[in-house]
């Protein structure tokens, strides 16, 4: 719609100028412009839902981080970097830090290479391939705080599933406390992430292997090349695109790490299953800090912004110089 | 691959797969069957088949309106944002994949950049918009940030398969005198159905299973969506383990039921998505 009406009032001028050659340029620059509007148009509904909702909240978040602030009328007792000083003297939101980073590596170190060796199982001809894919996979699909109920549930000291398991197989030492333990709390937490993501984490595994031609791997058994070597040499190179995505989705999937934490244990015992969103969703809706809740969001933001750049720079450059250039190659 | 994977060979691979398929399914079932016990039989045969199969817990869930509301909010909500972000994503996708205009490397820069900001960073910000315009226990107040937050990955999505689409298609189309609108909506969606039945799939399921925002949005109980029920159904009848057993495993069967008919493009979906992303 307004396509067609801008470009007249913007080359209504230019019709004073008759010269031909000059119509000819005028015609084409009319017409650059009109594409242009055509263009931004169709993208105008996308770009106020995408800057209304999700880039605005987030500059108000870094304004409202330096401001002492219960979250009505505007912010106004300004304390310059005091969130932030204070926020990294807070041993709970450290200790966010810390736990953090400990589910990341644990991920690293035991989630996601089970991922891979299941995906490696599944990659073959076996039979009932299809049932364990289908299997594996579906706890992904059942919302986080629907999971973390039930295992709140198996998990019950004493009376839940995995106390009785235990107890049934006469290891009864091990089974206890499990979410109220603070010692074991993070490792429990980490099961059920791993019960609950592992499946997706293959899934994208899967598809990079079968992307990966027969032909090399067949090569390399030629050359004589025995399973683990085919498996360093040429699938995990080859593979290589697909663990850098899926590392990233893990990391970003452990900072914000929400709904589990909050529907099983609120961060309890103690502080010991916090995690940086369960911290500003305490200040932030429970104790009307919003100023040091901003805080929290923007360091939050902050991690994800720097980790998210220093991958592209360092790790994914690699896989996104493919993507640019078939980008410039067939951009009409 | 040697051809002679006899039964032998993959033996061990079949008790790993077992394994691994028991800890899987277990608690489900688990859940699924405790759901038909008393809670007084639950403390005392944890494990086994009920003594006698009572179905008064499932029942009761069904009969009560309060969960059909629950899965008519989380239904309400999860159609209208996959509505909102198809519908936005695609015109974005659209002129992205199609138009070559100044800014459209730095626009498209933009919508990726979202990609790499988590809900949670976002949603205490997004708490007092929402709360400033009024938003708060409306399922508006839900749908259009979760719409928001969808549209890098739908756009993403779309634009790679707008563009596999020949460029002769919208000349031919051109030349018979369609505007590039009318090229979007009679040529290139009908042209696009799998990729856009792959980018609902995704959005209903991120909807379906969203907690953090309903979790403030909505104070009054009518409109609570399906994760935010159980929550408090487990908070209110915390003594009552066979119950709350009744009402999980209720509350999984429509995500459960959902997968099993749109397994290709959740999966197909999610592999594009983390590719292309």
């Amino acid at each position: 719609m307004t396509s067609t009406f801008l470009p007249d009032k913007r080359t209504g001028p230019d019709l004073a100028v008759p010269s031909p050659t000059k119509a000819s340029a005028r015609g084409r620059a009319r017409r650059r412009t009109l594409n242009w509007l055509t263009a931004v148009g169709f993208q105008l509904p996308a770009l106020v839902l995408f800057v209304g909702l999700v880039l605005l909240p987030m500059l108000f978040a870094l304004y409202a981080a330096f401001f002492r602030w219960g979250g009505f009328g505007m912010p106004s007792d300004y304390t310059g970097a005091g969130n932030f000083t204070r926020l990294f003297q807070d041993p709970v939101f450290l200790g966010d830090l810390w736990r953090c980073l400990v589910l990341v590596l644990l991920s690293l170190a035991l989630q996601l290479p089970f991922a891979l060796a299941m995906a490696v199982l599944l990659n073959q001809r076996l039979r009932g391939r299809a049932v364990y894919r289908m299997l594996f996979f579906a706890p992904y699909v059942l919302s986080e705080a629907i999971t973390g109920v039930l295992f709140s549930m198996v998990f019950a000291p004493d009376a839940g599933l995995a106390d009785h398991v235990l107890g049934g197989i006469g290891l009864d030492g091990l089974g206890g406390e499990w979410f109220a333990d603070p010692s074991y709390v993070m490792a429990t937490l980490f099961l059920v992430m791993t019960w609950k993501y592992f499946g997706f984490h293959m899934m994208l595994y899967l598809a990079g292997l079968q992307s990966i031609p027969a032909e090399l791997t067949e090569a390399a058994l030629i050359d004589g090349a025995n399973a683990w070597q085919r498996f360093r040499n040429v699938t995990l190179p080859l593979l290589a695109p697909t663990l850098r995505i899926s590392v990233f989705l893990s990391v970003i999937g452990s900072i914000q790490l929400f709904d589990l934490v909050w529907v099983v244990t609120q961060g309890g015992p103690d502080h010991h299953s916090e995690t940086m969103a369960v911290t500003m969703f305490q200040y932030g809706f429970k104790r009307y800090q919003v100023g040091y809740a901003s805080a929290i969001s923007v360091v939050m933001f902050g991690i994800c912004l720097v980790f998210a750049l220093a991958y592209q720079r360092f790790v994914l450059r690699r896989d996104l110089e493919g993507a640019t250039t078939t980008m410039r190659g067939d951009g009409k | 691959m040697t051809r002679r994977s006899g039964a032998v060979r993959t033996l061990p691979l079949h008790v790993i797969l077992l394994a691994v398929g028991a800890v899987m399914v277990v608690p489900l079932v688990y859940a699924a069957l405790s759901g038909f016990k008393s809670t007084d039989e639950l403390s005392r045969n944890p494990f086994g088949l009920p003594e006698h199969w009572l179905t008064g817990n499932y029942t009761d869930i069904l009969r009560s309106g309060d969960f059909w509301r629950l899965v008519g909010n989380s239904t309400l909500i999860a159609v209208g944002t996959t509505v909102l972000v198809v519908a936005v994503s695609a015109l974005a996708a659209f002129s992205f994949a199609r138009f070559a205009f100044r800014g459209r490397e730095v626009l498209f820069t933009v919508f990726t950049i979202g990609l790499m900001f988590p809900f949670a960073v976002a949603v205490l910000p997004l708490f007092l918009l929402l709360r400033s315009l009024g938003l708060l226990d409306n399922p508006l107040g839900v749908i259009l940030p979760q719409a928001a937050f969808a549209l890098p990955m739908t756009i993403i999505i779309l634009r790679g398969f707008f563009r596999q689409i020949p460029g002769e298609l919208e000349e031919a189309a051109t030349l018979d005198g369609c505007s590039a609108f009318g090229f979007f909506w009679r040529i290139l969606l009908p042209m696009a159905r799998p990729a856009l039945g792959t980018v609902s799939v995704l959005a209903v399921v991120t909807s379906w299973n969203n907690f953090f925002l309903p979790l403030l949005v909505f104070t009054d109980a009518k409109w609570w969506t399906l994760p935010i029920g159980v929550q408090q159904f487990q908070g209110q009848y915390s003594a009552e383990y066979a119950r709350v057993f009744a009402y999980l495993v209720l509350a999984m069967v429509p995500a459960l039921a959902f997968y099993s008919v749109a397994e290709r493009q959740l999966v197909g979906g999610l592999t594009a998505g983390a590719t292309k992303g």
